[in-house]
């Protein structure tokens, strides 16, 4: 079976120019994963696992190696597909979970979970019913729905950021802490969405604080380790 | 060195009051207005015995066009017998030899200040409107160059936005004389400051019409059978003065635009604005043989 | 010193853009104002453009909306009826062509309204200069223009220069959308206004793209702006390019000196 993702000598370092040097993030990472899959990122602090997902979703660029990923249309490298496929990508297939919610003044709660849904191209009513569903799922109170979410308080806007984040199935799923400062209700819906994905064949990547939450799911893990940044990084 | 050496020896006037070289810009920038249907030609406008904005504008035209046979008719505001009308009509007959007349039917030329006649023009009349503004732009863009670029390309959109603010502020278009017509389906014109009852005269007419603007230095045309359509909205119809029931008070006719005149117990009284059909039609119910040509407007409303 | 990655061209979008520039170049004398730069643009998408000012990112937003004829260059929109380099086109069409298939939002209000109309009347000159004839119609499409735009419509026929700033530009933005333009220009739109009216603006903006899909070109200084609206971003910097990309990696990962200055700047 075709892995859905994988990735080969991966290096990410990032040029300081104010500063005239070099941060050395990881490098030479290899790894693949198939639909379904539940990979985890281990390591101390510090030791790039987040840098790693989000180079993976290509919010940070990668400096060396290869990141394919196997579409319906085929393989491509996201480590230098042009910014357009990443984008059309990010809107139906790859999805990113991290604990930050980028609010916009004055949208609703609601309005922001169904932005995926609206996106794809599914009706405003539709998508709003969906996005109630999951405000309700996740725990959020019944007359915060309608509510801005940029005056919640840190665990509220993040129900609603995963809401949003998980209610378009994607083929694959990065997590970045997604468990963090989450009460334990909201906590056992989301390991029951991430679990009703993966049965439904979401492959998915995870970076977590307590990895026992999700302990049940884990098919492999990886450990990133600490390195010296070597003498000469030739890319 | 005597006075007479350093002056021309003296001669007569040129034919027409206007010199040879005058008359023949003349001739050059109407034919180039009736070539453009509706676009204003500009024209040096010479000094003629008469102040700016008394219809020298009109003059000029008249004058270029005058010859001895023909028969000159002048009208201000309906009427043959202003004081300016008469001064400039009898001014034309003078330096050209032309019959002077009251009668729209006789006459072969047909100066104007804010009217047309009600009976129709025949396609061997001239008619020459004065014009006081010629820029229908001139509400919405006071700088004439870039106006007149706008009329270049055909971009009248802030003209129509004033229609559509009047219907917005009063539920009617305000426009009162002067209302903006669109030629030949191409510009848009000032019809002179003529009522909108007489604009859809102007419409597929059989005459030629000179408007022409002494001030300004401009003058346009609308050849026979051109199109002249005022300005309107699809879905509010052009409306013209509500005069079609009015009754002249003294020559009892009925359906054509009257002058109101107040009266002292808080009333008025209607008269023909055009003074010879009203005269003509006096004559006639006093048993004289006269003749009223057909009229534009038939028991006050134009024919479709 | 490491070169980022080369990205290659796009191979999963096979929708073709729908604005494409090409080595456009423009000199006012001395001055480079735009230096080959070369741009696309795809349906439904924000660009964003930054840069610092006299960086030529509103001169570019101007050849955009066909108000300047660059030296060099070529710039089509693929529409059915438009084939061809458009800076060719005459000044006639140009206007046509920006009356009905491009909105633009200007910072100064004055130049995209007339003040001393009504507000509705801005918004009902541009259906009047596509040929719309009927009273009701002008008067209903304007009022929907100026509803998408979240302008109180009770006051639809107040003049600009008796209205807010935001409102203004809310003006503006019925004008530009009310012919659904295939292109919609926004030349710092949010510029000189309060901080919470400017984001009631954005939110209207980004309300507007999320409901009709307009593709959206946005001209900024102000990098929150940016990260607000835009998926990609160009930053220019003295009439050149220097960098683009997805606008998540702009801010996170910036390559060029001057993006890093930048970012961290405002940050």
């Amino acid at each position: 079976m075709t892995p859905i993702l994988q990735v080969e000598n991966l290096g990410k370092h990032f040029q300081m120019h104010h500063l005239g040097q070099r941060l050395h993030a990881f490098e030479g990472i290899s790894f693949a994963l198939h639909a379904g899959e539940f990979l985890l990122l281990r390591g101390p602090n510090g030791v790039g696992k987040s840098t790693l997902l989000r180079t993976l979703y290509r919010s940070y660029l990668p400096r060396a190696g290869h990141i394919w990923y196997h579409t319906s249309e085929g393989r491509i490298d996201l480590a230098v597909a042009a910014d357009v496929d990443i984008a059309l990508l990010r809107r139906r297939e790859i999805g990113f979970v991290t604990q930050f919610l980028i609010a916009r003044p004055r949208v609703a709660a609601e309005d922001i979970v169904a932005e995926p849904l609206r996106r794809a191209g599914i009706p405003a009513v539709d998508a709003i019913e969906e996005s109630r569903r999951w405000l309700a799922e996740f725990g959020v109170k019944r007359d915060l729905w309608r509510a801005y979410p940029t005056t919640f308080s840190g665990g509220e806007q993040q129900k609603v950021n995963l809401a949003r984040a998980l209610i378009l199935p994607q083929r694959l799923l990065l997590l970045d802490e997604p468990t963090a400062s989450l009460d334990a209700g909201a906590r056992a819906a989301l390991i029951r969405r991430l679990a009703d994905l993966k049965a439904a064949g979401v492959a998915m990547i995870g970076v977590f604080h307590h990895p026992g939450d999700v302990a049940g799911m884990i098919d492999r893990e990886i450990e990133l380790i600490a390195q010296e940044e070597p003498a000469d990084v030739a890319v | 060195m005597t006075l007479a050496t350093l002056t021309k020896p003296w001669a007569a006037f040129s034919y027409g009051f206007l010199d040879a070289s005058a008359k023949r810009e003349m001739r050059r920038k109407m034919l180039k207005a009736i070539a453009v249907p509706g676009c204003q030609m500009p024209y040096a406008s010479r000094e003629v015995p008469m102040a700016r904005g008394w219809g020298t504008g009109g003059l000029q035209v008249t004058l270029t066009l005058l010859k001895p046979s023909s028969s000159v008719k002048v009208i201000d505001q309906g009427a043959d017998d202003s004081v300016n009308a008469a001064s400039i009509r009898s001014f034309l007959s003078k330096v050209s030899g032309a019959a002077e007349t009251w009668d729209t039917q006789a006459a072969t030329l047909i100066q104007s200040r804010h009217r047309i006649p009600e009976e129709r023009l025949r396609a061997d009349q001239v008619l020459v409107l004065q014009v006081p503004n010629p820029e229908p732009l001139r509400p919405v863009e006071p700088n004439m160059s870039v106006a007149r670029q706008m009329h270049a390309d055909a971009d009248y959109g802030r003209l129509w936005l004033i229609l559509y603010e009047q219907m917005v502020r009063s539920g009617r278009i305000m426009e009162g004389a002067a209302y903006p017509a669109l030629v030949n389906r191409r510009h848009v014109m000032t019809p002179s400051p003529i009522p909108r009852w007489d604009v859809p005269k102007l419409h597929m007419a059989e005459h030629l019409t000179f408007l022409s603007a002494g001030r300004e230095k401009r003058l346009y045309a609308v050849p026979p059978f051109t199109q002249v359509e005022p300005l309107v909205f699809s879905d509010v119809p052009y409306q013209v003065e509500d005069h079609g029931a009015l009754r002249c008070h003294r020559s009892g006719v009925t359906g054509y635009y009257m002058n109101e005149i107040p009266q002292d117990n808080g009333g008025s009284v209607f008269e023909l604005s055009d003074s010879n059909l009203g005269i003509k039609a006096i004559r006639r119910a006093e048993g004289a043989q006269v003749e009223i040509g057909p009229t534009w407007y038939e028991n006050g409303k134009m024919p479709q | 010193m490491t070169a980022a990655l080369a990205l290659l061209a796009p191979h999963l979008m096979t929708t073709p853009p729908l604005l494409t520039l090409q080595g456009v170049s423009r000199r006012y004398g001395d001055v480079v104002a735009l230096e080959d730069v070369s741009a696309a643009v795809y349906p439904g998408e924000v660009l964003g453009i930054v840069g610092e000012s006299g960086s030529g990112k509103s001169t570019l937003l101007r050849m955009m909306n066909l108000e300047d004829t660059p030296d060099a260059g070529d710039y089509r929109l693929a529409l059915p009826d438009l084939p061809g380099n458009l800076f060719v086109l005459d000044r006639f069409a140009r206007r046509m062509l920006c009356a009905t298939r491009i909105g633009i939002v200007y910072q100064n209000p004055h130049l995209g309204l007339l003040m001393k109309h009504t507000s509705s009347g801005n918004v009902a000159e541009r259906l009047l200069i596509a040929g719309e004839r009927s009273f009701a119609a002008l008067r209903g499409r304007a009022r929907d223009a100026l509803e998408a735009s979240e302008f109180p419509l009770n006051r639809m026929d107040a003049r600009p220069f008796e209205l807010s700033g935001g409102m203004q530009q809310r003006v503006q933005l019925a004008k530009a959308i009310a012919l659904e333009p295939a292109l919609l220009l926004l030349d710092e739109p949010t510029t000189g206004l309060d901080v919470s009216v400017q984001a009631l603006v954005l939110d209207t903006l980004k309300r507007l793209q999320r409901d009709r899909a307009i593709t959206m070109v946005i001209v900024s200084h102000d990098l929150g702006v940016i990260r607000t609206m835009a998926d990609r971003v160009i930053v220019m910097r003295r009439g050149r390019v220097v960098e683009q990309g997805l606008a998540d990696q702009i801010f996170q990962d910036p390559q060029h000196d001057y993006t890093q200055q930048l970012v961290h700047a405002k940050l």
